[in-house]
């Protein structure tokens, strides 16, 4: 039995960051050792697992992507021991002085992200939120032990431990988007006590924060006939007040828009009702901002599904979700899955 | 030059017939995602027409008629015309006003004091501005934000959220004009309806009436890459920025003329054209006789743009009707713009020379 | 080498319309190849060796098309307006001399601005071919147009346009020429219209269908006078790609690039690019995925008329690939 709490905090202990996935896959893999009978990784690194289902072949395939990269920085120069950096993913520069980081050079090393006093830095940025460009990490290392142990292209990942909040809430960084990765593991848990007719492919896609490589290559070879992305959403809270934010603790939210398959959409929203899961219908006038826009136009086009789960402070190392509503997600998608019927995208139809 | 046997194939007409199926088209609204009352339309005319009929996983309409014979050597064509328009879609709301997204580039100028059309049961709805006895000066310079609009359903108006809206402009013929809302690219659909009714019988002619072209050209992709083609050929229509200069001095950017005939795109923003299609849409233009033009280079895009690049890449090309007005509720195009495109993109595929493909890139 | 060099940077080849640079680099390349072919946006695909049992099949990249102009209008006068064919900076192109594909040659000249501190608008730009007017105006709307410069043999330093990416492609193609015997299967594409989007790397990647993808580029520097903070410089050897702005390097293939150099006994630096990419995104996101890379030549003033790179640096980036290519690969 997997603990949700215990399990998210090990996905969230480990650094991955987008294009160095290995580390946060190998636990994903040794989870989902028990619950698929086949485990592969993709040419870039994807992990995929097979559950084969018990309908007649060849069987229908449903494909679950959830994004197991990280945002983090990247060093760009070592200058007297300070090192400098750039984004991976995207960061606002404004929540960055004074993290605490780790920086993955030679050997890991702790460091924390310097602001420069105002005086050191040009007129123009006095007062003003600092640049990226100008924030550096002092690891408290000599300037000749940065200089061997640190180089251009090395990764640093936040180092903020994650805590538990009150009403069943986590905060930490990286919960975008090991949340999901975490209700796709209890999905597959959930579904050892059912017998879907479809084959289930869950995907730990790598690259979503930067160019979702994962997403555009992943479907390239399994070649589902439905499709769900999962990502976190935006959540309700301080400065998050209109129809972009989602209450927290109130259910996934289905994403809806040319981005997502409108009768299949309709068929999980029916089941969420029915099994009175609370949802909420996301609007996404263009497109889904998850693995849903690459996944979408593989080969001859592919059916998708966007889940997302909501959390507050998406971006910043204390990202804050709601346990149940992972538990809800996984619970959810299990439950759909389990009722697939092998000729279920036959008998959806495009416009009624 | 092909051999064109047996049965002679009879030319496209536009005429009172297509000019209603356009209204139909006009009127109908499918916005980006939502492309279904326009997909009803087109799997009307042509289902009995098709050799082989599918929607596929996007929403695509991949109709294929098949060449003279079935002719093995026959080169495969793809036509790709979008079937969705720019629109809006109702994000938020209560109490019968609405805040909505923007879904295709829309510009905000264009949108106070306009009607629109909401959801499947096209539900009247405009979209107000304050009056101007309330606002001041200053506040006129500029154009009023998004977030500020609303779509207003009346007293006690219900919509839902994720209902898509659009203009609700009603299609005219007015003197030698067609006048409506998605002229683009309701003017591509209806020339392919017709191409596919009249499909000349040398090629395989392999119709797509895409989705989502309005959002990144992502139904025709899905459905180049299925349809693996020889070529691929994006009918769509686009701007006239004809209008004479506010100072009249000499207009250098009109990307194309009202009444210069169909415009051969050399290259957009996404996509350039093969320059052997180029020259050979130019030149069945120059031996019949028939007009066309150059839109200038650069700028915009069409389904080329997801085509091109499947597979091991597609030979592509655009051809647009020209309108005025992109992207507005009221857009401008000439009838005689629309009956030369078809002509033209009829002839010049009924007589692709089969080893086309194998010319240099280059004269 | 320089004499390659200086035949392919010298050549007309706006994207979308590199047949010159292609038959020229045909007539290099035959002779050394299994095959050589052409495909539907015009990448030239040279095969060379067979895939042994611990060999790969793998892509290597080099565009051969330039940033340019084209013509989008001829004036009532004769001049040409023009817009842009991928990355061109306006800033560079005032009293800029550019040849057309045709042969045609003309000056780029701008309107008067309201103000000495403003940049043109590409717009505000127009090509003076010496017309009087439309009908004696020997361009039309479409005809596409390079910067015209002549290459300079400063010693170490080379310069000209189109260092990127002709330098890559003359590394390949030297490569190409080196090569002894090799496990792989190696596919060498001289790709189209990478300025535009990587378009022709996209559409190779897929019928290739390599094992690993490795791109040769030009990339960035942080050496010269308050430029950008960069940790690559001319003339300290060949740049590693671990990210730039489109595509993150897969990081055993940067492993094993560094431990060839290191081999090799040869100078290396590591690339963090911040803006721009690189046919190596289009080969990483191809089909079901590559494992894919991007070896750098250091190159100063980037997308300007006169490109500056070190002819040490590039004869090492040679050495690097025939280093890397002519043993097995295990990624690991």
């Amino acid at each position: 039995m997997i603990e949700l709490s215990p399990f998210l905090k090990q996905l969230l202990s480990l650094p991955g960051l987008s294009g160095h996935e290995a580390p946060v896959r190998a636990v994903i893999a040794e989870a989902w050792q028990p619950l698929v009978d086949e485990l592969s990784t993709s040419k870039i690194g994807s992990l995929h697992g097979l559950r084969r289902g018990t309908g007649p072949e060849p069987r229908q395939r449903i494909l679950l992507s959830a994004h197991m990269d990280a945002i983090g920085l990247m060093a760009t120069s070592v200058v007297e021991g300070l090192v400098h950096f750039t984004q991976v993913g995207g960061i606002d520069p404004r929540i960055l002085p004074g993290q605490p980081v780790t920086v993955h050079g030679r050997k890991d090393l702790p460091g924390v992200v310097a602001q420069p006093a105002d005086r050191l830095l040009p007129a123009a940025q006095q007062g003003k939120p600092v640049s990226m460009e100008h924030l550096l990490v002092d690891t408290g290392l000599t300037a000749q032990e940065t200089a061997e142990l640190v180089r251009p292209g090395d990764l640093i990942s936040f180092a903020q431990p994650p805590v538990d909040l009150a009403g069943e809430t986590l905060s930490g960084h990286t919960l975008d988007n090991r949340a999901s990765v975490a209700a796709v593991t209890l999905c597959l848990e959930e579904l050892k006590h059912s017998a879907p007719a479809w084959d289930v492919w869950a995907v730990a896609s790598v690259q979503e924060e930067t160019v979702l490589g994962g997403a555009i290559t992943s479907p390239f070879d399994i070649r589902p006939n439905l499709a769900i992305a999962i990502d976190v959403t935006h959540a309700k809270g301080p400065g998050v007040s209109d129809y972009r934010g989602f209450p927290l603790g109130e259910g996934p939210t289905l994403g809806w828009g040319p981005n997502v398959h409108p009768p299949a959409y309709k068929a999980l929203k029916d089941l969420a009702d029915r099994l009175d899961i609370p949802t909420s219908i996301e609007p996404m006038p263009r497109h889904s901002g998850t693995d849903a826009i690459g996944i979408q136009v593989v080969a001859e086009g592919i059916p998708t599904l966007v889940i997302g789960i909501p959390l507050r402070y998406m971006h910043t190392p204390v990202e804050t979700v709601s346990l149940k509503d992972i538990s809800r997600t996984a619970h959810l998608m299990a439950e759909f899955i389990a009722r697939l019927e092998p000729d279920f995208m036959d008998k959806i139809r495009w416009d009624e | 030059m092909n051999n064109i046997t047996e049965a002679y194939p009879v030319a496209p007409v536009i005429g009172a017939e297509q000019i209603a199926l356009l209204e139909k088209l006009s009127n109908a609204c499918a916005v980006s995602g939502d492309e279904g009352e326009v997909r009803a339309i087109v799997s009307e005319q042509l289902k009995d027409v098709a050799d082989e009929y599918k929607i596929d996983g996007l929403g695509n309409v991949l109709v294929t008629r098949k060449a003279h014979q079935g002719d093995a050597r026959a080169l495969k064509v793809a036509v790709a015309a979008h079937m969705d328009e720019v629109g809006f879609m109702l994000v938020d709301g209560e109490d019968s006003l609405y805040c909505f997204e923007l879904i295709g580039g829309i510009d905000l100028r264009q949108l106070p004091g306009k009607s629109v059309l909401v959801g499947k049961n096209h539900t009247p709805g405009v979209i107000g501005a304050r009056a101007i006895h309330l606002t001041t000066s200053e506040e006129r310079r500029n154009t009023i934000p998004l977030d500020a609009l609303r779509i207003d359903l009346g007293l006690g108006g219900k919509a839902k959220i994720g209902d898509r809206a659009t203009f609700a402009t009603r299609f005219q013929q007015v003197g030698p004009s067609l006048v409506g809302k998605a002229l683009d690219n309701r003017l591509g659909v209806a020339t392919l309806i017709e191409l596919v009714k009249h499909a000349p019988p040398n090629i395989e002619l392999c119709a797509i009436f895409s989705t989502q072209e309005e959002v990144g050209a992502r139904g025709a992709g899905v459905a180049a890459y299925y349809f693996d083609p020889d070529i691929a050929i994006a009918v769509d229509s686009t701007p006239a920025y004809d209008l004479p200069m506010w100072d009249n001095s000499e207009n250098t950017q009109y990307n194309t003329h009202l009444e210069h005939g169909p415009a051969i795109y050399i290259a957009d923003s996404s996509t350039i054209s093969d320059p052997r299609l180029v020259r050979h849409l130019a030149q069945t233009g120059d031996t019949l006789n028939l007009p066309y033009q150059f839109r200038q280079p650069g700028g915009g895009g069409t389904d080329a743009s997801g085509m091109q690049r499947r597979r091991g890449g597609i030979a592509s090309l655009s051809i647009s009707v020209p309108h005025r007005y992109p992207h507005t509720p009221i857009q401008i195009a000439r009838l005689s713009d629309w009956q030369a495109t078809t002509s033209l993109l009829y002839q010049a595929l009924l007589r692709l020379p089969q080893d086309i493909l194998t010319r240099p890139l280059d004269e | 080498m320089k004499q390659l060099i200086q035949k392919l940077v010298e050549s007309i080849g706006p994207s979308g319309y590199e047949t010159t640079v292609r038959n020229l680099v045909h007539a290099e390349v035959e002779k050394f190849a299994n095959d050589v072919s052409v495909d539907a946006l015009g990448n030239l695909i040279v095969r060379k060796g067979q895939k042994a049992d611990d060999g790969l099949r793998i892509m290597l990249a080099a565009h051969m098309d330039e940033i340019g102009l084209i013509v989008t209008h001829i004036d009532e006068n004769g001049f040409g307006r023009v817009t842009t064919i991928g990355g061109v900076g306006t800033r560079t192109c005032l009293g800029g001399r550019v040849r057309f594909v045709n042969g045609v040659q003309g000056v780029i000249g701008g309107e008067r601005l309201d103000s000495i501190d403003k940049v043109h608008s590409v717009e505000q730009l127009f090509i003076d071919v010496g017309a009087t007017g439309r009908a004696d105006c020997p361009i039309k709307v479409g005809d596409v147009a390079a910067f015209e410069r002549p290459f300079m043999d400063l010693g170490d330093r080379l310069v000209a346009k189109s260092m990127d990416d002709r330098i890559s492609v003359a590394v390949l193609i030297e490569t190409l020429r080196q090569i002894k015997t090799t496990p792989h299967e190696l596919v060498f594409v001289f790709t189209t219209q990478e300025e535009v989007g990587t378009r022709g790397a996209e559409a190779a990647a897929y019928v290739v269908d390599p094992d690993l993808g490795i791109s040769v580029d030009v990339t960035l520097v942080g050496d010269t006078p308050k430029g950008v903070r960069m940790e690559v410089s001319l003339g300290k050897g060949p740049a590693i790609k671990v990210r730039d702005g489109g595509m993150l390097a897969d990081p055993r293939l940067v492993r094993l690039m560094v431990e060839a150099a290191e081999k090799a006994g040869l100078p290396y630096q590591m690339e963090v690019l911040e803006g721009g990419t690189t046919d190596a995104r289009a080969m990483q996101i191809t089909r079901a995925g590559v494992p894919a890379g991007c070896v750098s030549i250091p190159c100063r003033y980037v997308h300007s008329p006169s490109e500056m790179v070190d002819y040490n640096d590039v004869q090492n980036s040679v050495k690097l690939l025939v280093e890397l290519l002519s043993k097995p690969i295990k990624l690991g």
